[in-house]
């Protein structure tokens, strides 16, 4: 196995077993990024120097019999809206080109205190908006697997970096996808964790309600790993929650399986879901029958309200938190102006994309009086009834499945002309969101012919501990390893 | 119709910056004034992007104080909410604000006019909500931005339209300002803009019922602006009304120098904030423990006081309402009663001596150097006839200069009050001789050598002498030596 494709245990124990220096893995990280970020295009921003003077630092704190701290030899890449210090943050937007944070993001911190080494920052849509990587201003990211295929959004880069062993994981944030679905497209284990339990202080926001960073892995094991690390409540972040929750050592079979309840909403089976996501999502039923699982059909009834739902309430927020990209106080000034309107026109209109300024201009119209009843409040009533639609299922199960995206991942260019078809990606991981619920993407193992698919497990709010141990679990049952 | 037949009604809006330690989202230090531009900011309150807001507890404490001594409705699930627009002095493109459910509403002041009616007026609403920077515009066209006062926490207090006057405004500006420096939220100078208000203001004939249209005015700088800015107002849309001419609905601009409002814009394009719940801080949930807490800061406020000053110690309502003005004034003036019961006089000292020598040297009560019990024990030394009230002047002049106490002073000195009889005896009779003329002239009737005599014995005993009893043996020593008769 190459190192730069180990899981966070493996090299624990390889650090352990002084069979590994965190010198080399950042050095085999290091060649491959040099190998072939230029054409995949997920890391923006990364100073090698540094990464080696970091692993150089931490092998020599291990050699003075330093203990092995939680994430010790774990390179992390970090998605461009979440601030490291010393790099830029661009939100893969003109409008922030060049802008340095002055403080860094709480989660980025916690790595670090736990022994991770930040490797860098990576490409994602322009302000976490979009499905594909392709609204970045800084180019699209490409599907490692098939370079001709994108790799999902918004954490693309988050996603691309993993697959392609960029770094050992990497931090995404998810808004009504961003994390699971390119997690899918990129055959990689991605969660979003329940509102409130990661800071979201240095997080870019895009819609307040809704963002929450998460880990990209290999395995489950290592996004739970990460996952302890920078969750936990944060006081800068009013929303963030005083919850401590208890970590189960993770299963290392499928035994946990039998006699779970799944239930599978009956609304992600049927029209709309592509043959190859349908097809893999019956194999996982069957085989959890196998290993002992009860699978029941179950209803989310309002899943066909939660796009436009979604759609209103995010860009409402959106339209909010992006006011102040101005260019009068940060970012570059892309256009002098002339009165103060046509600054703040001019460089506005310049410095977002196409997708941010859709959202922008959807959002201050929902928002707007006259409209705000019609729209904003109404979609802020049917918030609560989608979660209530949640906690009605959870009466009959342990936990969720569904298809982490309707289709499997397609091909760079064929949806951009159709902002629609490109919403209609986020339609499984969209429900969750609106609900806070916390979810993980898994991988299905496929053939060599086969698209990359990922299932989502969805569980009760809190609940990642028991998230984790199902996950892990139907990770060993897909693999194949309980055989 | 003459602009007799017309009154005004006015409502005022008050933004009131509280005076807690640090700013309302954020750590940073809210003494701002004098320090050097953008040095009082962080990445929160300049709103930099992936920042968060987190309430500072003691702006909700300060608020529910000063809905309380409001008299105002607690909303127990109050949230803040974003207010949209774009300036570069609003570092986010919006006011963290509270829109539908501020923290308090219906509430109530109680207001005296100089006649010495009350009335009360009614409080629409209170909210929290942070302050924007400062916009400078440089002469060269250039506008520079100073956010130091970016995120220090406001309240907005609205008046219902209840006030009637230009004087009823001044009386609710006043009455407003003294409760909340009672309580301790805000300094509330209108000068230094930690009060700032705005009012909306219109006219309708006596004894109709119907509201006209409302204008609003902006940009005063003192209580007396905002009296003029009324006036003017007033004349002008009545003028409007008697040339039949509509009144528009327009927020003017009060221009202190020209003593007139201009129009800054009219409002039929009204501005639309685009307001919705503040999602990065959860409801506020006020309990009935942090209510009762709160309660237990509360002073006694200045209605209560004067009330109850009024009827403790029975002085006159002016001296009462006077004193009730300043907390610490009032607490010296009870401080003093303590140490000697003479309520009536203490208060005379304190409104008349003390507060003109305070004034002179701009002093507040906590700096002065003269305690509330010595104060007491002044007047009690003029009660017990140990000092005159003319020597009490001399002491009283030590006592601010030097902080010691009256009998101290009165001892080192030698002022004691002379009021042996036999002393005092001995004095005039040396005096009368001496001043034999005073005395034939009094045998001649002309009686105003009387205070002549006794201006000579206060001399002789360099004013110790008690004048009561001077004015007693003088007489009656007028009368058995020289048969002469005094009124």
């Amino acid at each position: 196995m190459q190192a730069n494709r180990l899981t966070i245990s493996e090299i624990q124990a390889g650090l352990k077993g002084k069979t590994l220096t965190c010198e080399s893995l950042a050095k085999q990280y290091l060649d491959t990024i040099a190998a072939h970020n230029s054409d995949i295009n997920a890391f923006l921003e990364i100073d090698p120097n540094q990464v080696i003077a970091d692993a150089k630092a931490a092998d020599q704190r291990l050699a003075g019999g330093g203990a092995i701290r939680e994430l010790e030899g774990v390179f992390a890449g970090i998605k461009d809206n979440i601030h490291v210090l010393n790099q830029t943050t661009t939100c893969g937007s003109k409008i922030l080109a060049g802008f340095k944070p002055i403080y860094e993001a709480t989660v980025v911190k916690r790595l670090r205190d736990a022994g991770a080494i930040i490797m860098g920052k990576l490409n994602c849509d322009e302000f976490a908006m979009g499905s594909s990587n392709e609204n970045s201003a800084f180019g699209p990211v490409k599907n490692p697997i098939n370079r001709n295929l994108v790799p999902g959004g918004s954490s693309g880069g988050s996603a691309a970096a993993v697959a392609a062993g960029f770094c050992t994981i990497a931090l995404g944030s998810d808004t009504g996808g961003s994390i699971r679905q390119p997690a899918a497209f990129c055959s990689v284990v991605g969660l979003k964790p329940t509102y409130g339990t990661v800071s979201r202080r240095g997080l870019v926001a895009f819609a307040s309600s809704f963002d929450q960073i998460g880990p990209l892995a290999l395995c489950v094991n290592d996004a739970s790993l990460v996952h302890k690390v920078i969750s936990g409540k944060d006081e800068q972040d009013a929303t963030s929650l005083t919850h401590s929750p208890t970590w189960s050592e993770l299963p290392k079979d499928t035994s946990s399986l039998k006699g779970l309840t799944v239930g599978v909403p009956k609304e992600f089976l049927g029209d709309g879901i592509d043959l190859e996501v349908s097809e893999a999502m019956n194999q996982t039923i069957e085989k959890l029958g196998h290993m002992g699982a009860k699978v029941v059909s179950v209803s989310l009834k309002l899943v066909d309200r939660c796009l436009p739902v979604y759609y209103i309430l995010s860009s409402a927020e959106a339209s909010s938190n992006l006011a102040r990209y101005d260019s009068v106080r940060y970012g570059p000034r892309l256009h002098e102006g002339g009165s103060l309107d046509e600054l703040y026109l001019n460089n506005r209109s310049l410095g977002f994309g196409p997708e941010v300024k859709r959202r922008i201009i959807l959002g201050t119209y929902v928002l707007s009086e006259g409209y705000y009843d019609a729209f904003y409040l109404k979609a802020q009533k049917m918030r609560t009834l989608i979660r209530q639609d949640f906690e009605k299922a959870f009466q009959q199960c342990d936990v969720l499945l569904t298809p982490t995206s309707p289709f499997p991942p397609f091909a760079l260019g064929a949806k951009t002309a159709d902002p629609m078809a490109m919403y209609l990606a986020d339609v499984c991981t969209v429900p969750v969101s609106i609900a806070g619920l916390p979810a993980i993407s898994i991988p299905v193992p496929r053939t060599s012919t086969q698209l990359p698919v990922g299932i989502q497990l969805i569980s009760r709010a809190l609940e990642e501990d028991q998230l984790f141990a199902y996950a892990m679990a139907m990770e060993v049952m897909l693999k194949g390893n309980h055989l | 119709m003459s602009q007799e037949e017309f009154e005004t009604v006015i409502g005022l809006e008050v933004h009131v910056q509280l005076n807690t330690q640090t700013k309302i989202f954020c750590g940073c230090a809210t003494d701002y004034s004098n320090k050097p531009a953008n040095t009082h900011v962080c990445e929160v309150c300049m709103g930099l992007p992936g920042v968060l807001p987190v309430l500072n507890q003691r702006v909700l404490q300060y608020a529910l104080k000063a809905c309380m001594a409001l008299e105002c409705d607690i909303t127990k699930e109050t949230k803040f909410d974003r207010k949209h627009y774009f300036y570069p002095d609003l570092p986010k493109a919006y006011q963290i604000s509270q829109f539908d459910k501020p923290i308090g509403q219906r509430g109530t002041i109680r207001i005296e006019l100089e006649d010495g009616t009350e009335r009360q007026i009614g409080v629409t609403r209170i909210h929290m909500e942070e302050d924007a920077g400062k916009s400078l515009h440089a002469e060269n066209g250039e506008t520079l931005v100073d956010y130091n006062r970016a995120c220090v926490p406001l309240l907005e207090i609205v008046s219902e339209p209840d006030m009637r006057t230009p004087e009823e405004a001044r009386a609710y500006l006043e009455k407003l300002r003294l409760i909340m420096r009672y309580i301790g939220v805000s300094e509330c100078d209108m000068e230094n803009g930690s009060l700032r208000c705005d009012v909306n203001v219109s006219v309708r004939p006596v004894g109709t019922k119907k509201f006209g249209t409302k204008v609003e005015v902006k940009n005063m700088n003192s209580f007396r602006s905002v009296v003029r800015a009324l006036e003017y107002e007033k004349k002008r849309q009545v003028r409007q009304i008697k040339r039949e001419q509509r009144i528009l609905q327009q927020t003017m601009l009060w221009d202190d120098v020209k003593g007139e409002t201009r129009v800054m814009r009219t409002k039929e394009n009204a501005d639309d904030y685009r307001y919705f719940p503040e999602p990065d801080l959860p409801p506020v949930r006020i309990s009935e423990d942090l209510i009762q807490e709160v309660s237990l800061l509360l002073p006694e406020l200045p209605d209560k006081k004067v009330d109850r000053i009024l009827k403790t110690y029975g002085i006159p309502a002016y001296n009462a309402r006077l004193m009730a003005e300043d907390r610490e004034l009032s607490d010296f003036f009870e401080n003093a009663v303590k140490a000697h019961n003479n309520p009536i006089s203490i208060s005379n000292w304190i409104l008349s001596e003390l507060l003109r020598e305070l004034n002179k040297d701009l002093l507040p009560i906590r700096d002065c150097k003269i305690q509330a019990v010595h104060l007491g024990q002044l007047v009690q030394l003029i009660d017990s006839g140990v000092i005159s009230g003319k020597i009490a002047k001399d002491v009283f002049e030590v006592m601010y200069k030097e902080g010691k106490d009256p009998k101290s002073i009165v001892d080192s000195r030698g002022l004691t009050q002379i009021s042996d009889d036999s002393k005092i005896e001995e004095i005039i009779l040396t005096v009368l001789t001496n001043n034999a003329q005073s005395v034939n002239d009094m045998q001649a009737g002309k009686m105003k050598a009387f205070g002549f005599l006794v201006g000579q014995i206060m001399k002789e005993t360099k004013g110790k002498a008690n004048p009561g009893k001077v004015n007693e043996i003088l007489k009656s020593l007028l009368l058995t030596k020289y048969q002469i008769e005094c009124p």
